[in-house]
């Protein structure tokens, strides 16, 4: 019982300890960087900004956590962020003032992106991987179909207030992180839903016999995982007041996957942690910040991040783990020779 | 009648497909149903051949290579500084960047094997790794300049019907005609099926895992880096910014030219039959005119999904 308890505590120490460096070093680089101001009844400074632009890969990590929980992985959320803030932009030029049916539109556009995705997966049993590259490809076409090949700008305060808005002092973006945090949290850790999605990862056919429904928990993430890639299009189509089916969200699954990966949930499934994730999310804008704060020239920042990423896979292999321990060992065993 | 055999059903349905869609654009557009609408389909294509094929030997181990547009991007850039910066000769520099890609993806696939990760994560982190290089080497688009590049764009030779066979056109036949010997009538080739069938039944077979994964990978780079020389042969500059997305196109052609995705099933016939497929796409909504070209992305998926479902229903279908 000590022993797992112990275990836990170390998955959650590594990524919030390497956060915590992080933040230091940026302190340590720029002293300003924790200072924050109160203004306007809003507050103002570099950590809130770190917040507020590591918000929709926060929200897509939150989805991606849990399809990586059963195994999987969704490569088209940035094609649905981009299909979300088509669709929103669509209701707004035809003239639609009405909010409700704004969002509205833009969480059914990921709501049925994400059905697509689960039927696939679950129902046709096809690999996670091709699955997904389906939208992903054919995504931004249907984006592009929707935006008739423009950049649509629109000018609507109450939808522009999901991505510049604040609300209690806070960017709205980070309001909405906070909210589906909760919601999900509350979703798989007060009901059985959680357990269920790990049981399902981590063994499929022990699942199977004990009567569990791995295609409607595979359908139920994949639909998660749209609605939050819909949240996250939507909060970028109303930061640039545009809907640009091209750029939108381009890249961001990889940032969502290495959100997850970081925050130390195994590509194999099993357990999984929303938290981990959306500290993985904080860690990857921050250590952005650092390159940018530091001096270091922001093309660095691709290769900076290739090998955060292999350090962090090597870190969580059991064999390299082991090795690591041997040359521990070793070290060890020749300091004792010599004593 | 003619029974065809069951496992020639998938290369028979893109062939078939192929020919229908160029039928179909033949009979609508003057002009289309000519050689040398199929030969420039080939040369616009090469890269995207050539990378397809060194994708085909991942997937039909059941792995995937993501890494793929990134290393022709890196080859570009690298290319042209050490052509135009260092004035080195381009048959210097090709083996070098050769060597350099093959390395690459031999220690992607190390790190494959020996640390037992999933191909997807490691190339993805090698996705990265080269773009980022690239990047750093140079932001800018750099130009290519040297004689050598004159005389390869210049060189070929015309078939009848104004159809041209150029320099890239030659390598891709080339790099496919090796890729089916090497794949369907070698050792080698026996040994990435049978991973791909099954990776536990393949080692306890005897067959050495770490030898044939790491080869496959640096395959597979080799290509990429080779369709990176050949890409730099049309654009004549190298940029990291390039070929983004190609590794998707790559999956995309292996898929739907028949090969299963769960890996050991497949031909290489097939990925230059579903290259061609969706440069017959892509010619048909550039001679509509009409049609706009996110069009193509939008057949493209929807090809993908059929695909898919044939080949679920195909191995569905089989008594296990």
């Amino acid at each position: 019982m000590n022993l797992t308890k112990n275990q836990n505590l170390r998955r959650y120490l590594w990524p919030c300890a390497g956060l915590l460096v992080l933040l230091i070093i940026n302190a340590i680089i720029s002293p300003e960087f924790f200072q924050i101001e109160f203004k306007d009844g809003r507050f103002y400074g570099s950590l809130i900004d770190v917040l507020n632009r590591a918000a929709p890969v926060a929200l897509l990590a939150i989805g991606m956590a849990l399809v990586i929980a059963t195994g999987g992985v969704d490569l088209s959320v940035g094609s649905i962020m981009a299909i979300a803030g088509a669709a929103s932009a669509y209701y707004i030029t035809k003239g639609v003032d009405n909010l409700a049916i704004i969002i509205g539109a833009g969480l059914v556009a990921g709501l049925i992106a994400g059905i697509i995705n689960g039927f696939l997966v679950g129902y046709m049993s096809i690999q996670p991987i091709v699955a997904t590259l389906i939208l992903m490809v054919a995504g931004r076409g249907i984006a592009q179909l929707m935006n008739e090949g423009q950049i649509v700008t629109f000018d609507h305060a109450g939808f522009a207030f999901l991505g510049t808005g604040d609300f209690l002092g806070l960017p709205f973006p980070v309001v909405l992180v906070i909210i589906t945090f909760i919601i999900v949290q509350l979703l798989t850790r007060r009901t059985a839903l959680g357990l269920y999605i790990e049981a399902v990862g981590a063994n499929p056919s022990a699942s199977h016999y004990m009567g569990l429904n791995a295609k409607a928990i595979k359908m139920s993430v994949y639909c998660v995982a749209g609605l939050c890639a819909a949240l996250a299009g939507m909060i970028a189509a109303a930061d640039i007041k545009g809907s640009d089916a091209n750029n939108a969200g381009l890249w961001l699954e990889l940032d969502a996957i290495l959100a997850v990966v970081i925050g130390g949930a195994s590509l194999m499934g099993g357990r999984f942690s929303i938290f981990l994730a959306v500290i993985g999310a904080l860690i990857i804008q921050t250590l952005t910040v650092t390159i940018i704060l530091s001096g270091i020239p922001p093309k660095f920042n691709l290769l900076i991040k290739a090998s955060a990423i292999i350090i962090v896979l090597l870190m969580q292999s059991p064999r390299f783990q082991q090795q690591l321990s041997q040359l521990n060992f070793w070290a060890k065993k020749k300091e004792s020779n010599r004593a | 009648m003619l029974k065809l055999n069951p496992k020639f059903i998938p290369l028979a349905v893109t062939c078939a497909l192929f020919f229908v869609l160029f039928g179909v654009g033949a009979i609508q557009f003057d002009g289309f149903g000519s050689s040398r609408v199929f030969f420039n389909l080939l040369s616009d294509n090469a890269f995207l051949i050539i990378a397809a094929v060194g994708m085909t030997f991942v997937i039909l181990s059941g792995g995937i290579d993501l890494s793929v547009g990134a290393v022709i991007a890196l080859t570009g850039v690298v290319c042209s500084v050490l052509i135009s910066k260092y004035q080195w000769h381009p048959l210097v520099v090709f083996p070098v960047v050769l060597i350099g890609g093959t390395a690459f993806g031999a220690i992607m696939g190390a790190i494959i094997h020996y640390y037992k990760m999933q191909p997807f994560i490691v190339t993805l982190a090698g996705m990265f790794f080269a773009r980022g290089l690239a990047s750093v080497i140079s932001e800018e688009s750099i130009p290519i300049e040297h004689e050598f590049y004159n005389q390869v764009a210049e060189f070929g030779f015309m078939l009848p019907g104004d159809a041209w066979i150029g320099t890239s056109t030659i390598i891709c036949l080339l790099v496919l005609f090796a890729a089916i010997i090497v794949a369907h009538y070698t050792r080698f080739g026996g040994r990435v099926y049978a991973i791909g069938g099954d990776a536990n039944s393949a080692a306890l077979m005897g067959i050495p895992l770490a030898q044939t994964t790491i080869r496959i990978y640096a395959i597979s780079a080799f290509l990429a880096t080779l369709a990176g020389i050949v890409y730099s042969f049309y654009t004549f500059s190298g940029y990291s910014l390039a070929a983004v997305g190609v590794e998707l196109d790559a999956i995309a052609a292996v898929v739907i030219g028949g090969t299963l995705l769960t890996g050991g099933y497949g031909y290489m016939f097939g990925t230059l039959m579903g290259v061609l497929i969706m440069g017959v796409v892509q010619t048909y909504i550039s001679f509509d005119g009409t049609l706009s070209s996110w069009w193509t992305k939008i057949v493209i998926g929807l090809l993908l999904f059929c695909f898919i479902a044939l080949q679920q229903l195909l191995v569905r279908g089989k008594p296990r």
